[in-house]
């Protein structure tokens, strides 16, 4: 298995905030945290707008895991990238990191202290016992030990939120792209699959999503 | 050159000679050393039981099967696949 890895296809993503949602309902995620969010540019352009669910990207060379000065991340087998809250000191220097603003921190009392890092596990948990108590109050459900995806991804109506094996949702994403024709120019196609071969057209536009 | 002149001018030398000594070149340069996870260790997603619900079906503890549970979940994403058997 490859690692995991989310992908969210713009062409698809209508911003109903179904995979926000469902991310804070599954992980009971606390008032002023968000693990996930969706970011629109072009906002009521016509023809123009896109949309795109950001959380954590489960880096391969993660910059948090690289300026955390207690060293309190760490990355699975499968390629999430997690953390552990008994060592997490709420610096904020991940926040700083992400290219992605995926380290979130509550709000832990008064004069605007803050809290120790939250952020997206891939609804993998934490460093806690699976499946436990303890695991869900920190990092929230681990669904990958109950043989589960992500909720974001597996609760996506258009399924335009993509997440698992990153090998698997790179051919899903794929064989939809040559299918409907278009959308190559969005998402980087050229760039993660080349240019195709010489001579070839480009994908006529204004095909089905 | 008197000696109290003669006194004076060998004590600034040495201040002089003293200040400089304080000017080295010392590497300025920390050597980067990676981080290590200090925190507690983690278990296999493998290493649970399926649950008694849900269509699960992997043996726990063994990883191959975990994947491939995991791989039918990830097929479900794909619409022209699930919708259409193709």
């Amino acid at each position: 298995m490859a690692r995991m890895k989310f992908l969210c296809d713009a062409e698809r993503c209508i911003e109903c905030n179904g995979c926000v949602t469902a991310c804070k309902n599954e992980n009971e995620v606390p008032w002023g945290v968000n693990r996930r969010r969706v970011v629109t540019i072009n906002d009521g352009v016509i023809g123009a707008e896109k949309s795109m669910s950001v959380a954590c990207m489960h880096c391969s060379d993660a910059p948090c895991m690289a300026v955390c000065p207690v060293d309190c991340f760490y990355r699975t087998e499968d390629g999430v990238v997690l953390h552990d809250k008994d060592l997490c000191i709420g610096c904020g220097y991940c926040f700083y990191a992400c290219p992605f603003g995926a380290p979130q921190f509550p709000q832990a009392g008064a004069f605007g202290m803050r809290g120790k890092m939250d952020k997206c596990t891939f609804c993998a948990g934490g460093p806690e016992a699976d499946r436990s108590e303890s695991e869900f109050k920190k990092y929230g459900r681990n669904r990958l030990a109950e043989g589960k995806l992500p909720a974001c991804a597996e609760m996506c109506s258009t399924k335009a939120l993509l997440g698992g094996d990153g090998d698997v949702i790179a051919d899903i994403y794929r064989e939809r792209v040559t299918r409907r024709g278009k959308g190559a120019e969005v998402w980087g196609w050229g760039t993660a699959y080349g240019p195709g071969k010489p001579g070839a057209q480009p994908p006529a536009a204004g095909g089905k999503s | 050159m008197r000696p109290r002149r003669m006194v004076v001018a060998l004590l600034a030398a040495a201040a002089a000679v003293f200040g400089l000594a304080a000017c080295g070149e010392s590497e300025q340069v920390v050597v980067y050393t990676q981080g290590k996870y200090q925190g507690k260790p983690d278990t296999k997603p493998w290493d649970n039981a399926p649950l008694a619900y849900g269509g699960n079906d992997w043996t726990k503890g063994d990883k191959a099967s975990w994947e491939k549970q995991i791989n039918t979940r990830n097929l479900g994403q794909n619409e022209y696949r699930r919708i259409y058997n193709q």
